[in-house]
């Protein structure tokens, strides 16, 4: 057989195939994109805190997006420790002023970067955080210190909208 | 399928076989030649269809009283334990019955590592087998999340989030999986409808698993190719349906003992306190039989890296009938690999024990080093043996080490006769 010359119906096979190929994703992806966070889930996006009832050297925790979130209002001499430490001792270099900028506040998401365990307060090797499941200890500004996480504790999008309430999210 | 012609003795039968043959499968799984030297350790294939069955319907019926929300779901347990009736004993069988069921599984899978199962022909057997098993903890692992106990909970975070090494998309496909920023209801609903469909599908992979075995038939203690049939099968009833029915009535009684006796053992009491998203327990584990992998991930420093280190450990499996070199299946005429299969089954078993315990100081060094071990013997041990171990000679028949007393014996006999013909 000679080689094959184009025709007309080759068009129609792979205009077909294409038409039938975006026709099989516009059909999968609804049922994909369902499990994704419904509006329900969304609107429900931000929170506001009232934290003047917060002593220094206190944390409370609230829920923001079904996950716990971190207010800490920190002492003097935490915030020195955090500002003294050496950006080459990190894991994962950040400056304590990038991570809270209002130094007294800390607010950071109380989910630990490995597998997503809660870590426990004043615990571990760094005066931090200390996770329970594997062994990540995080310093007094949330940055990881030791063990498998491998980032530091996440900072929301947060304000405050007066001197006493802070808005997540 | 059978090796003769089936024909059924009345008019309908006939009818009926001709239209849909029926007959002639129920036949073939009756006279089915099977070697006439299995020994107990094959009897876990049976045992096996017996959890499946079990796991079934105890959770059908659960599932009637049970309610899949964040906020009834915990209560809805509770209330099938105490107020419908043999509630606590449907599910305290169908909780327990997992544990059973990987019992029995890693039994299944001992016997074909030991007697070299996987290997040619049956490659396609063992393949289905590994992926039978990887969704059996799909569903146990969705399963233990239902009752939403602090464990259910706090194990459905952790597990998820190994997604989350995943570069670049890995965050996106955690908050697909939760359906929302956290496990939550969404994340419920949709482990419960999961947790329900693939029992049914192992059910299908089941019956692959069956078609392929029933090609080549059965492997056998000695791991010779075995005429069928002939003086060295026997058909499948009643000679294999009773040493069957016998071995599950001991592992009935196994079952039992724990369901009756000690129904709590293998769970953990953290589960018994409702889930709570702002505490974490202090000590995270997962289910018994999850324990060996879940030490392979603590092991690794690096979180991505311990993810693959965790997946690789079970993919592994897939690839064994490749890797090990050996043209020779039965460990009994491979006396290294046997050596080396026994240090495999301490191997997994301190994993195992080591992934209960807390991953610091002693006990994550011992993780580190089995892990090395368990990789060392299938990507190095295995394929090296196959070429520099030098294997007994092997018995020309299943028969003749049946007959002759030990295979040894057989094989001591084997190398007399070849003296002879120097």
């Amino acid at each position: 057989m000679s080689k094959k010359k184009t025709e007309r119906r080759d068009f129609l096979f792979t205009a077909t195939a294409a038409v039938g190929a975006v026709g099989v994703g516009a059909t999968i992806w609804p049922m994909i994109d369902q499990m994704n966070p419904d509006a329900s889930v969304k609107a429900l996006a931000s929170t506001e805190v009232d934290v003047s009832s917060i002593n220094p050297g206190k944390t409370i925790t609230v829920l923001w997006r079904g996950k716990p979130v971190f207010i800490r209002r920190r002492t003097l001499a935490e915030i020195d420790e955090a500002k003294a430490v050496k950006l080459g001792d990190l894991k994962h270099p950040e400056k304590d002023e990038d991570r809270a900028k209002n130094p007294e506040w800390l607010v950071m998401l109380g989910v630990c970067t490995h597998l997503g365990c809660v870590p426990l307060d004043q615990k571990g090797d760094y005066n931090g955080w200390f996770c329970p499941c594997h062994g990540s200890h995080y310093d007094i500004s949330g940055r990881i210190r030791k063990g498998p996480a491998p980032t530091n504790m996440e900072i929301p999008k947060y304000e405050f909208v007066n001197a006493n309430t802070i808005k997540i999210g | 399928m059978s090796d003769h012609e089936y024909t059924p003795k009345s008019n309908f039968g006939k009818w009926f076989n001709d239209r849909l043959p029926l007959l002639t499968l129920a036949n073939h799984l009756t006279d089915y030649p099977t070697p006439k030297n299995l020994n107990y350790w094959w009897t876990f294939g049976g045992i096996l269809t017996f959890c499946l069955v079990t796991q079934i319907v105890t959770g059908l019926v659960l599932a009637m009283h049970y309610i899949a929300h964040a906020d009834m779901a915990f209560d809805s347990v509770e209330h099938i334990m105490r107020d419908v009736n043999y509630g606590w004993l449907i599910r305290y069988i169908h909780a327990n019955g997992a544990s059973m069921f990987f019992l029995a599984v890693y039994i299944h899978i001992f016997r074909s590592l030991f007697y070299g199962s996987y290997k040619a022909p049956r490659e396609i057997i063992w393949i289905i087998g590994i992926i039978i098993y990887l969704l059996m903890m799909a569903a146990a692992f969705m399963g233990y999340v239902l009752p939403w106990g602090q464990m259910s909970f706090w194990g459905a975070t952790v597990i998820t989030n190994l997604f989350s090494a995943i570069p670049l998309v890995g965050e996106g496909i955690v908050t697909w999986l939760w359906g929302g920023y956290s496990v939550d209801n969404p994340t419920l609903t949709r482990f419960f409808t999961l947790h329900y469909l693939i029992p049914f599908l192992i059910l299908g992979l089941v019956v692959l698993h069956i078609w392929a075995l029933h090609v080549p038939g059965n492997n056998n203690p000695v791991g010779i190719d075995v005429k069928k049939p002939s003086k060295d099968t026997v058909p499948f009833h009643p000679y294999i349906v009773i040493k069957d029915a016998f071995a599950l009535l001991m592992f009935m009684i196994v079952f039992a003992f724990f369901v009756f006796y000690t129904p709590n053992i293998l769970g953990h009491a953290d589960n018994y306190i409702e889930a709570n998203p702002l505490v974490t327990p202090a000590h995270i584990v997962p289910e018994w039989y999850l324990l060996p992998f879940y030490a392979i991930l603590r092991s690794v420093p690096d979180k991505l890296m311990g993810v693959i280190a965790m997946l690789s450990a079970i993919f592994i499996l897939a690839a064994l009938p490749w890797l090990d070199t050996s043209k020779i299946r039965s460990a009994v005429f491979r006396p290294l690999y046997r050596q080396f299969y026994w240090i495999l089954v301490a191997d997994v078993l301190i994993l195992g024990y080591v992934g209960a315990m807390p991953a610091e100081g002693l006990y994550l060094l011992i993780a580190r080093v089995a892990t090395a071990y368990y990789f060392l013997h299938f990507l190095v041990i295995l394929p090296i043996l196959g070429f520099k171990e030098r294997t007994l000679p092997v018995p020309l028949s299943i028969t003749e080490p049946v007959l002759g007393g030990s295979s040894n014996l057989a094989a001591a006999r084997n190398d007399s006769r070849l003296e002879k013909l120097k």
